[in-house]
């Protein structure tokens, strides 16, 4: 699925030590685009377009942020941002897990689900009511890959929802913000779209 | 709705595909990469490598496989197969793994699920669990289902969850390899104790079999090999009975 997007587009993945990022580089480079993994905020700063991922605890995350600086450079990105899973969760005002401050773009609490359902939610969903050009071309209740424990309330900014045992964000947008709880990288041949509009954006 | 996930397991050894019918009788079935890049196009939710390399060159092979599969493989992925340290999962993780799965080092040492968990995080932890019926018990057994132990099934997941795993693959020794089905009592009643979802195996002989397992063995996936990996259920024909027997999955 090679598509017609400048080779030479500078994509970079914040690398902060969270996170399975080679996938997300694979996903990119399965689309023909190289990415490059940096926490050097010029080159961060430089990109077209920054992939903010994360899989693991939300506290120690962030200190990680917090330990580089990145806290305080990625509020103050310009270029089109994608947060993916933990990244988009950082991305909120707080999170429940470990009781963290969040980046404060997405204007949205994270919160552990009830134990009415099984944590963490593994698997394919659906995604509904897509609301962004990030979703050009995926079709409403498209399956997404998801693994986590935690979730966004809905708000303002919500682009896309999701149903596990109740109804939250399972993707936001604020300005050049994007955020996607579930993992287009492995979300098969709709993933892939979603990351290729991202490019495009 | 999240849907019942269905999971082709492929036994890895030096790098080849093989299949143990109950876990001895080995034969090849194939490349893992486009074994695996094909099940990825035909509706496989999640693929399963079980490395049986018994050297450690057959194990730095696996750790080349992993890494040219999450190249070219769009759906999620676990290996297993010989863990017992925290370096081997973060090098695994950093080829491409998305979940690791231990067994026998876990009931050796049971504290690293605990550091599995705290450092990479529940939703990459499974624990694999072997088990078969003891007079009416079910008991866990190590090595590939070799070993018996006195450890209870129920009570040893239970606890493996408060250590941290985010995900059990529970293989029935009794019914692996004979086709007539999943253990279906035992599985509901782990889905029962515990909130982390279950991953039924051993068993899968035909599309009914997987019916059961997802509404008598309120399994959350169901993991199979020789009755895919020989073509006998095609995966999507599979996902459509599912369907039309209302069990939610990704078609």
């Amino acid at each position: 699925m090679r598509i017609c997007i400048e080779k030479k587009m500078k994509l970079v993945i914040i690398n902060y030590g969270a996170g399975n990022i080679k996938s997300i580089q694979f996903a990119f480079k399965r689309l023909g685009v190289d990415a490059i993994l940096s926490n050097n905020p010029e080159e961060i700063l430089a990109a077209e377009k920054v992939i903010f991922p994360g899989v693991g605890e939300a506290s120690s995350a962030m200190s990680m942020l917090k330990e580089t600086g990145l806290d305080e450079l990625i509020p103050t990105l310009k270029q089109p941002v994608l947060g993916i899973c933990l990244g988009m969760q950082l991305l909120c005002m707080s999170t429940e897990e470990g009781n963290t401050k969040g980046l404060g773009i997405f204007d949205t609490r994270v919160k552990r689900f009830s134990s009415d359902v099984k944590v963490p939610q593994m698997g394919w969903n659906v995604i509904k009511d897509l609301k962004s050009d990030l979703f050009s071309g995926i079709k409403e209740s498209e399956y997404m890959y998801l693994v986590h424990s935690y979730y966004a309330e809905h708000c303002e900014q919500t682009i896309a929802k999701t149903d596990y045992g109740i109804n939250y964000a399972s993707a936001l947008q604020h300005d050049n913000f994007y955020g996607v709880q579930f993992h287009p990288e492995k979300s098969s041949t709709a993933g892939a779209k979603i990351l290729e509009n991202f490019l495009k954006l | 709705m999240l849907t019942k996930r269905i999971i082709p397991c492929l036994d890895i050894k030096n790098g080849r595909t093989v299949k143990g019918v109950n876990f001895v009788d080995l034969r090849d079935a194939g490349d893992p990469v486009e074994l695996a890049k094909q099940y990825a196009e035909i509706g496989a939710d999640e693929l399963v490598f079980l490395d049986i390399s018994a050297t450690q060159e057959g194990r730095a092979t696996t750790l080349d496989m992993v890494l040219h599969v999450a190249e070219q493989v769009n759906i999620p992925f676990t290996v297993g197969g010989g863990i017992s340290s925290v370096e081997h999962v973060d090098d695994l993780l950093k080829c491409g793994a998305d979940k690791v799965s231990i067994n026998s080092s876990a009931v050796k040492r049971p504290e690293l699920v605990n550091e599995l968990s705290s450092k990479f995080g529940s939703q990459c932890v499974v624990v694999a669990i072997d088990a078969k019926q003891i007079e009416g018990n079910w008991k866990v057994h190590l090595a590939g289902g070799t070993i018996p132990t006195d450890i209870d099934l129920f009570e040893w997941a239970k606890e493996v969850e408060e250590r941290g795993a985010g995900e059990i693959l529970f293989t029935s020794m009794d019914h692996d390899g004979t086709k007539n089905g999943f253990a279906n009592e035992a599985l509901a009643k782990l889905s029962e104790k515990l909130n982390i979802p279950i991953i039924a195996s051993g068993g899968a002989g035909n599309v009914q079999h997987f019916i059961d397992t997802f509404k008598e063995g309120k399994a959350d996936a169901a993991l199979a090999a020789s009755v895919f990996h020989f073509g006998e259920i095609p995966i999507f024909e599979l996902k459509k009975e599912l369907k039309k027997n209302n069990i939610e999955v990704r078609l």
